[in-house]
């Protein structure tokens, strides 16, 4: 049975409608009008215990809107959601107890004192008492290479010892939902690492159910072997990531450096012709018939190297953000 | 019956954590302390030298004398060193809250959301206003002739926790149009100017504003009627109508907050 069921989830958001300037903001005053922007449109999928699972989209993509409605923080327009046995608006105790939210840009832990007193706030809210509290801090702890910055004012912290902190705080109560919402945003590498590091870590143990968006596609390609991706509010692809490039790429570039150079036409039969200057050819070959066709072209021409590359995973979602194109 | 005991525990340890953290935090700015003895105590001079000026010769303000009106300028230095401790600090972070998107993490826990926003923090610092308010309630109810039995003094402590409920309501409810609004710290402002009119007996106000003061922003209730208490002039009447009145305006500041809660959740993004 999954964890997490969305069906239908749709997300509509009112706004005002409001001309720019001082006239726009006189008329918006008397006479308001607003408009209704959807944000998230009928979108289903199902996510089962322990999956790790990458929610990608460019901004405004409706991913944090999807989050905030698994986590219970807006009802959704239309559809059903469902997590851990639970409707999440309700935001029912058990629900609550049940699940975290980490977020990049905003931070749960009391900026003026040290990490350790925002979990003792959290350990008597969820009811932990004193022993069991302080276990899981230094089990978390050292997972988290964290130690004397636990005793340090908050805002002492690096960015890096703070996400880390701030995700001991979302940890504490062992959640079996986890969602995170650009957990690694503005980190160096060697912090995004080990924060990647760390969630790959209590994934594996405690088997935490682990959702988040990121616009860096490094967490996404060291974390999650399953990506929901969505573009203009739609769900556009839910599967493993190479299915994914596969679909936004069907083609491999295929590079050839020619022993004689031949003329552009020479190669209309084997795929597209990308570039064919002199000696060098670029060729975009589909993925089912490139083995037949390299050989062919080794056969038919005399070639001094051969490169097969497949576009970076980044650039071809970049593309199709970019276009907005919907293959 | 257990689950509840459990709750109730959860929530008193809660609040432990909630004022231990925050007066840790409060503690670093030692300096804080003096200035706000200082400012209480400027203030409380402020106004006692004020209303000795209505006080010459012998006259009274509204019925009431010179020793009984310092009563309710005690219950007013009380409740502004309440104000000061808990509803100010608490009340004005909501806003913080809206603006930086962190009140999802309080919805998020598994506490009830208007406890976690009304009691987060306590600060030390309003302390001396609840001091020397008391101090000044008895010094000026002793000096007046009142002697209040153990009954008379259940009955206003009943009143002035019911005070301090209808303040604490009046409060919540406008911090929390914060959802709407985002900047409402001016908002807090002018109530806490408002309920400045506390410091006098309500008699001493003309007509229409008593009514005003009763029956819509509840400042009689506030200060007026327990120091009619402590005096040992007020009537059951009062009690019983200020406790309704503390009731209903808890009641409402709840049905308020979630009514809120409904928009921010519908339309936060």
């Amino acid at each position: 049975m999954p964890i997490i069921r969305a069906e239908g989830l749709t997300k509509t958001y009112r706004v005002a409608d409001k001309q720019p300037g001082l006239r726009g903001t006189l008329r918006h005053f008397f006479a308001r009008r607003s408009r209704e922007v959807p944000a998230v449109k009928d979108v289903s999928f199902s996510i089962e215990a322990g999956e790790i699972v990458g929610f990608l989209g460019p901004n405004g993509a409706g991913k944090t809107t999807t989050l905030k409605m698994l986590s219970g923080l807006i009802h959704p327009t239309a559809g059903r959601v469902e997590v851990a046995g639970h409707v999440p608006y309700r935001r029912q105790g058990s629900f609550l107890r049940s699940i975290s939210l980490v977020m990049g840009q905003k931070q749960q832990l009391i900026w003026d004192l040290p990490p350790l007193d925002s979990l003792r706030v959290n350990a008597a809210v969820y009811g932990l008492d004193d022993a069991r509290a302080k276990r899981r801090i230094t089990e978390l702890a050292e997972m988290l290479e964290l130690g004397d910055e636990l005793s340090r004012p908050v805002r002492k912290l690096s960015l890096g010892e703070r996400m880390k902190a701030e995700l001991l705080a979302a940890l504490l109560h062992r959640p079996s939902v986890l969602f995170l919402d650009e957990p690694t945003l503005g980190l160096d590498v060697n912090a995004q690492a080990r924060v990647r590091d760390f969630l790959a870590d209590i994934n594996r143990r405690t088997g935490t159910t682990v959702l988040l968006t990121s616009h860096y596609m490094g967490d996404i390609t060291a974390l999650c072997p399953r990506v929901l991706l969505i573009h203009q509010g739609h769900l556009f692809h839910d599967g493993p990531l190479d299915e994914l490039t596969e679909r936004l790429a069907p083609c491999r570039e295929v590079r050839l450096e020619l022993k004689d150079p031949a003329p552009a036409e020479a190669f209309a039969g084997y795929g597209a012709v990308e570039s064919c200057q002199g000696h060098q050819v670029r060729l975009l070959i589909p993925r089912d018939r490139l083995t037949g066709a390299v050989a062919r072209l080794l056969a038919d021409f005399a070639v001094v190297d051969l490169e097969v590359s497949e576009p970076p995973v980044e650039e071809l979602i970049g593309r199709l953000f970019r276009q907005g194109v919907v293959a | 019956m257990a689950k509840s005991l459990a709750t109730f525990r959860r929530y008193r340890r809660t609040l432990a954590r909630f004022w231990a953290t925050s007066l840790t935090a409060e503690l670093e700015y030692q300096a804080n302390f003096l200035i706000e003895l200082l400012s209480v105590g400027g203030n409380l001079a402020g106004s006692v030298f004020l209303l000795s000026l209505f006080f010459g010769h012998g006259r009274s303000l509204g019925g009431w004398s010179w020793e009984q009106a310092l009563v309710v300028l005690g219950v007013y230095t009380l409740l502004d060193g309440l104000t000061s401790t808990v509803l100010q600090p608490n009340l004005s972070t909501i806003v913080t809250h809206v603006r930086t998107g962190t009140l999802d993490f309080v919805l998020l826990k598994p506490i009830d959301s208007q406890f976690w926003l009304s009691a987060r923090t306590f600060s030390p610092w309003g302390l001396p206003g609840v001091v020397m308010g008391l101090g000044l309630m008895a010094v000026a109810a002793f000096r007046a002739g009142a002697r209040p039995g153990p009954q008379a003094l259940v009955q206003v402590a009943v009143l002035l926790i019911a005070s301090a409920v209808i303040l604490y309501s009046l409060w919540f409810v406008l911090a929390a149009t914060s959802i709407w609004f985002v900047k409402v710290w001016n908002a807090t402002e002018v109530l806490r100017s408002a309920l400045v009119a506390g410091r006098y007996p309500v008699a001493a106000y003309p007509a229409g504003l008593r009514t005003f003061f009763t029956l819509v922003l509840p400042v009689a209730f506030l200060t007026t009627v327990p120091a009619e208490a402590i005096l040992g002039t007020g009537s059951s009447q009062w009690l019983l109508a200020s406790v309704v009145v503390a009731v209903v305006s808890l009641a409402l500041s709840r049905w308020f907050w979630g009514f809120a809660l409904r928009f921010y959740t519908s339309a936060s993004s």
